[in-house]
């Protein structure tokens, strides 16, 4: 068997080799925190137009968040890229023939995805929430109020999770374009378009972007019927069945 | 030793390798050879556990690929140009396949100076062109020192200076007693290198021997003829004994015939002759008709297992016969 902590060197050296790594986390951060000071900003400039229910159920917390709607996508291509710029140039045979255990091989890439996306996700989710409650003036909430810190962490884990689900389905779809194509229509318009249509939206719960953004909500959604840890283990589930099937399909075809 | 086994692969209803079977010997150049589309990258690849066989096995050392600890320490392998992420550096690219196979840092290095590439390592690999790209190639798979090395068509697209160098390349691993499997589609190529031959065609074997047997089987010599008296010259010639066959052209061929003789004889029998022309038939030729035998073998359904097509007699009038079958055949599927 090759040594999984060699194989685990191997890939590490192949993610922090290549430009695109760098560009897609930085452009995450940057998106997400950027896009969040922005909402904030104008969210407490705009405070006093709220409706009475609105300003009960304000969340600064998930405010200071919002810019993980765009943010997210750069961490797509990121998880995407690692396997399908493989599949792309060829090179996924010169992978495997070097480390033809495959079931290895998927394991090291999930744990260097990880060891990328969760340092960069909570130096995001803290940012993020930092810069939005400074913007949000009279408003803001602090770390240690209720919940918050839970949320911030969920953040954190959500970008990871989006990150590993994203390689699960690029393992299945091999070409880069196939995985983006599913992938960006459906966290940016396909999701949040069918969470708003009566009867779907209560399938739509269960997505994994709406399921994990509960982890980021410190005030609970009134109309998505679990709760933080509950979406946590469901969009942990969709990362679990997309790796596993990523795995299965890795396994028994042609490279 | 590297031993394939009734290796089959099927895509849907295309048989793309069919019970191929063979050892790849020692210490020598192996050529594998066979026409475009003859499913010698299929093959390579299940070699490696890239594709998955529909039947069959390889073995190598009498293990899987798979079960191999390391297998870049056992078979480099060079299977298509420039199979590197554009954006990383040669450097890198070698870097990431040593970690993985824990082989020492220094390799890369050494490498890239074997191959010549050490002023481009930190260059990135996009920008290389096709013979930068196939050294990059050859220097992983050397990376790990192994004992037997697989090219798959290396001298592809390479200028002349890039050929000569992976001749030689070829030559020297073999020298120091490594196994080299190469693929080709080209005699020529084979004949300058490889010391064995596994020749396959529609994904069977065809033959599989010393490259001094196929000279021996398949380089006869003959002599070509013309005249404007051929009812007389083959007369005479079926006289003497000997079998003069018509050629396309108007002239004809005599398998292993002499030239002095035939020009005595035609003198004796007052023949005027045109032409009068010792010839060797070439290697090319000799792997031309054995690979278009394959084809009208198996469009007949015949279960020919013939390693060798017959020799000598009439060897040009098979091929004459397999050409005139194949148009019959594209007439018949234009008609159809």
């Amino acid at each position: 068997m090759a040594q999984p902590g060699a194989v685990l060197l191997s890939e590490w050296t192949k993610v922090k080799t290549v430009r695109s790594t760098w560009i897609t986390l930085v452009v995450a951060f940057v998106v997400t925190v950027g896009l969040g000071a922005l909402i904030s900003a104008v969210s407490s400039s705009q405070f006093k137009n709220l409706s009475d229910t609105e300003k009960l159920t304000f969340d600064p917390t998930a405010v200071s968040f919002s810019g993980i709607i765009l943010g997210q996508l750069a961490v797509i291509v990121f998880a995407v890229l690692v396997v399908g710029n493989e599949y792309s140039s060829g090179m996924i045979r010169a992978t495997l023939a070097a480390v033809p255990q495959r079931t290895t091989l998927l394991v090291c890439k999930a744990a260097v995805v990880l060891a990328m996306v969760l340092p960069v996700s909570l130096l995001t989710s803290f940012t993020a929430f930092f810069l939005g409650q400074a913007l949000l003036g009279s408003h803001r909430t602090t770390l240690g109020a209720d919940h918050v810190l839970r949320a911030v962490l969920g953040m954190a884990v959500y970008m990871t999770l989006i990150a590993l689900l994203s390689l699960g389905v690029s393992f299945m779809l091999r070409k880069p374009v196939l995985s983006l194509g599913l992938l960006m229509p459906f966290f940016f318009l396909i999701s949040p378009i069918l969470s708003a249509v009566p009867k779907v939206k209560a399938v739509a719960h269960y997505f994994p972007d709406t399921a994990g953004s509960q982890m980021v909500h410190v005030v609970s959604s009134t109309t998505v019927p679990f709760g933080p840890l509950e979406g946590f283990f469901i969009c942990l589930a969709w990362v679990a069945a997309a790796l596993l099937a990523g795995l299965l399909l890795l396994r028994g075809r042609d490279a | 030793m590297i031993e394939v086994h009734e290796l089959t692969k099927r895509y849907g209803e295309t048989l793309a390798v069919d019970r191929l079977s063979f050892q790849v010997p020692q210490g020598v150049v192996t050529g594998f050879l066979g026409p475009n589309g003859a499913g010698k990258s299929t093959t390579m690849r299940m070699m490696l556990d890239l594709d998955r066989p529909t039947s069959g096995r390889v073995s190598i050392d009498g293990k899987a690929y798979h079960q191999l600890s390391e297998p870049l320490k056992y078979i480099g392998a060079l299977l298509e140009a420039k199979a590197v992420h554009p954006g990383r550096t040669a450097y890198n690219h070698l870097l990431w396949l040593a970690q993985s196979n824990r082989i020492p840092r220094r390799r890369v290095d050494e490498m890239l100076d074997l191959v010549g590439l050490r002023e481009v390592a930190r260059r990135r690999s996009g920008g290389f062109s096709l013979g930068m790209g196939q050294r990059l190639g050859i220097a992983a798979a050397l990376l790990g020192d192994p004992r037997i090395l697989m090219f798959d068509e290396p001298v592809n697209g390479l200028d002349p200076e890039g050929i000569l160098w992976i001749r030689n390349l070829m030559k020297s691993l073999a020298e120091e007693g490594r196994t080299v499997f190469v693929s080709s589609h080209l005699m020529s190529e084979m004949a300058v290198t490889a010391d064995h031959l596994v020749v396959i065609g529609q994904g069977r074997l065809l033959a599989n021997l010393s490259m001094n047997d196929f000279i021996d089987q398949n380089s006869h010599s003959f002599v070509q003829l013309r005249t404007p008296q051929p009812e007389a010259l083959l007369d005479a010639l079926a006289g003497a004994g000997m079998t003069a066959t018509p050629k396309d052209d108007g002239a004809f061929e005599v398998v292993d015939g002499d030239p002095a003789r035939i020009g005595d004889l035609a003198r004796d029998h007052g023949i005027a002759l045109h032409e009068l022309s010792p010839q060797r038939a070439s290697l090319e030729e000799a792997f031309l008709r054995m690979t278009a035998d394959s084809v009208e073998y198996r469009t007949h359904g015949e279960d020919v297992h013939r390693t060798m097509p017959p020799a000598a007699n009439g060897w040009g009038a098979d091929w004459q016969r397999a050409q005139d079958r194949n148009r019959q055949k594209i007439k018949t599927k234009k008609e159809s």
